[in-house]
């Protein structure tokens, strides 16, 4: 069972890789929603660190929002969701598949990329490993949580405006912990309660969000 | 008992049980409302602090609790639709959402009007407010999802499965703020601080939310009613109820 778990995640990672280059876009995306903020508030240093981690989770958040689309919406319309569900493969180990390939293509770079944009934002060094650390945590929550979303606006003609209004009320508990622990962090207070509460919501969707990605699934596909 | 129970569940049968239900209905709505209107802006004693202002309380309390009651409903017969595949539990789920969403809104407003002469502002990034303020969210989330499909059984089995993850996660959202707000900035105004309450007071509040509970089933009904002419207008009683009696 794991190796078909297996198979099916080198699957997608391969399917999003050779589409050229859209797993590129939430990246760019990322950079230039968060350079936009100098540009539209202040240049100034000091409130600049101070909007920093707000500004990194938000971005984060939509990038990963805007990601997800590629990993399903080809996929069902070409059919391929279809086959593998008559080929007997779970809904859950679908789901679940397709959001580690998520993380993996979109989550991981972000997290990456992350202390790029503290730098640019000039926060110290431990906000920026926090940063790093909370997107760690948080971005596969999210990749999780938007693949209910997905699934339930799956050929859906206005799938996408939908999509934001349906999740984003749901990513609410994880961008305010991950952006307050980069906070705390920058301040230099105590910030392992945040990252905690980001690891349980992180296992918490683990648990149950493949369930009903699987439900919303096979709804959109009967 | 059991029949009964299971009538429930036929269109046909519900439509014609609420037609006889439903003057009921609104009689002791509009009583109660009167009633509970007269107890609370007349009879009931002025706080000491807030004066008349208070008197927001009797229309403001009741929406916030009707606004989050309407989701647990929505979200408990869309469950039920959905495992038993019960055609009249999804139209009461379905019908929930927009009264649900109208009592939110209400919170909201009142909140706001009572919060200029009280806390000197309109709106605050309280706990409870931005935890109402994403409950709006979610219901608009459910009617936008349910509207979305041309399909009406798919489009109650995707909106149920919504609400579901829906009521999972309000509790979560709820703490999230909660904390979100107290680590910011400390509770500068917590919550409402409640005077503990005068019995008066307490008396026109709860028949205030009696007021409210009838009022959504009232309108809850109505709703219902209308899906279901909706829904089954193909079928025989439909045409006949609408093109006239005998015919």
């Amino acid at each position: 069972m794991r190796s078909s778990l297996n198979a099916l995640i080198k699957r997608e990672i391969s399917v999003v890789l050779r589409s050229q280059s859209e797993f590129i876009y939430p990246l760019a995306f990322f950079l230039i929603v968060t350079s936009l903020f100098p540009l539209a508030v202040t240049p100034d240093p000091v409130q600049l660190a101070f909007l920093a981690p707000g500004v990194i989770w938000v971005a984060a958040l939509l990038s990963i929002l805007m990601s997800l689309n590629s990993f399903y919406q080809l996929d069902y319309e070409e059919g391929g969701l279809e086959q593998l569900l008559l080929a007997g493969v779970s809904g859950r180990d679908i789901v679940m598949a397709k959001s580690i390939a998520n993380w993996l293509v979109t989550g991981l770079p972000l997290v990456i990329v992350a202390p790029l944009i503290g730098v640019l934002f000039d926060i110290n060094w431990d906000a920026n490993k926090i940063a790093m650390l909370s997107l760690f945590l948080g971005t596969p929550s999210l990749c999780l949580i938007g693949s209910i979303g997905m699934c339930l606006t799956l050929g859906l003609r206005n799938g996408g405006v939908l999509l934001t209004l349906l999740v984003l009320p749901l990513f609410i508990p994880v961008l305010i912990f991950g952006a307050s622990a980069v906070q705390a962090a920058a301040i230099g207070t105590n910030f392992s309660g945040q990252l905690a509460i980001l690891g349980a919501l992180l296992v918490l969707s683990i648990m149950l969000a493949p369930f009903a990605g699987a439900a919303a699934m096979k709804i959109a596909i009967d | 008992m059991w029949t009964w129970f299971y009538q429930l569940a036929s269109p046909k049968w519900f439509y014609q049980f609420s037609t006889r239900l439903l003057p009921w209905f609104r009689w002791i709505t509009g009583l109660l409302f009167l009633l509970g209107l007269a107890l609370g802006l007349l009879f009931s004693q002025v706080d000491y602090q807030q004066g008349n202002t208070v008197r927001i309380l009797y229309i403001h309390v009741p929406a916030a609790f009707m606004g989050m009651f309407a989701y647990v409903v929505m979200a408990i017969t869309g469950a039920i639709g959905f495992v038993w595949r019960i055609k009249m539990a999804h139209i009461v789920s379905v019908s929930c959402a927009s009264v649900g969403a109208l009592f939110t809104l209400l919170a909201l407003i009142t909140g706001a009007v009572w919060g200029k002469p009280t806390w000197g502002t309109y709106w605050i990034w309280d706990a409870r407010l931005t935890s109402f303020l994403i409950l709006f969210f979610l219901y608009l989330g459910f009617m936008a999802l349910h509207n979305a499909f041309d399909d009406k059984k798919t489009a109650d089995r995707a909106a149920a499965v919504l609400a579901i993850v829906g009521l999972v996660n309000i509790p979560i959202i709820h703490f999230s703020v909660e904390w979100w707000n107290t680590l910011h900035q400390g509770a500068t105004i917590s919550k409402f601080e409640k005077p503990s309450m005068d019995a008066d007071m307490l008396a026109a509040l709860l028949v205030m939310l009696a007021a409210y509970q009838f009022y959504f089933l009232t309108a809850l009904m109505q709703r219902v009613r209308a899906e279901i002419l909706v829904r089954e207008k193909l079928s025989g009683w439909v045409q006949k109820l609408v093109t006239g009696n005998n015919s």
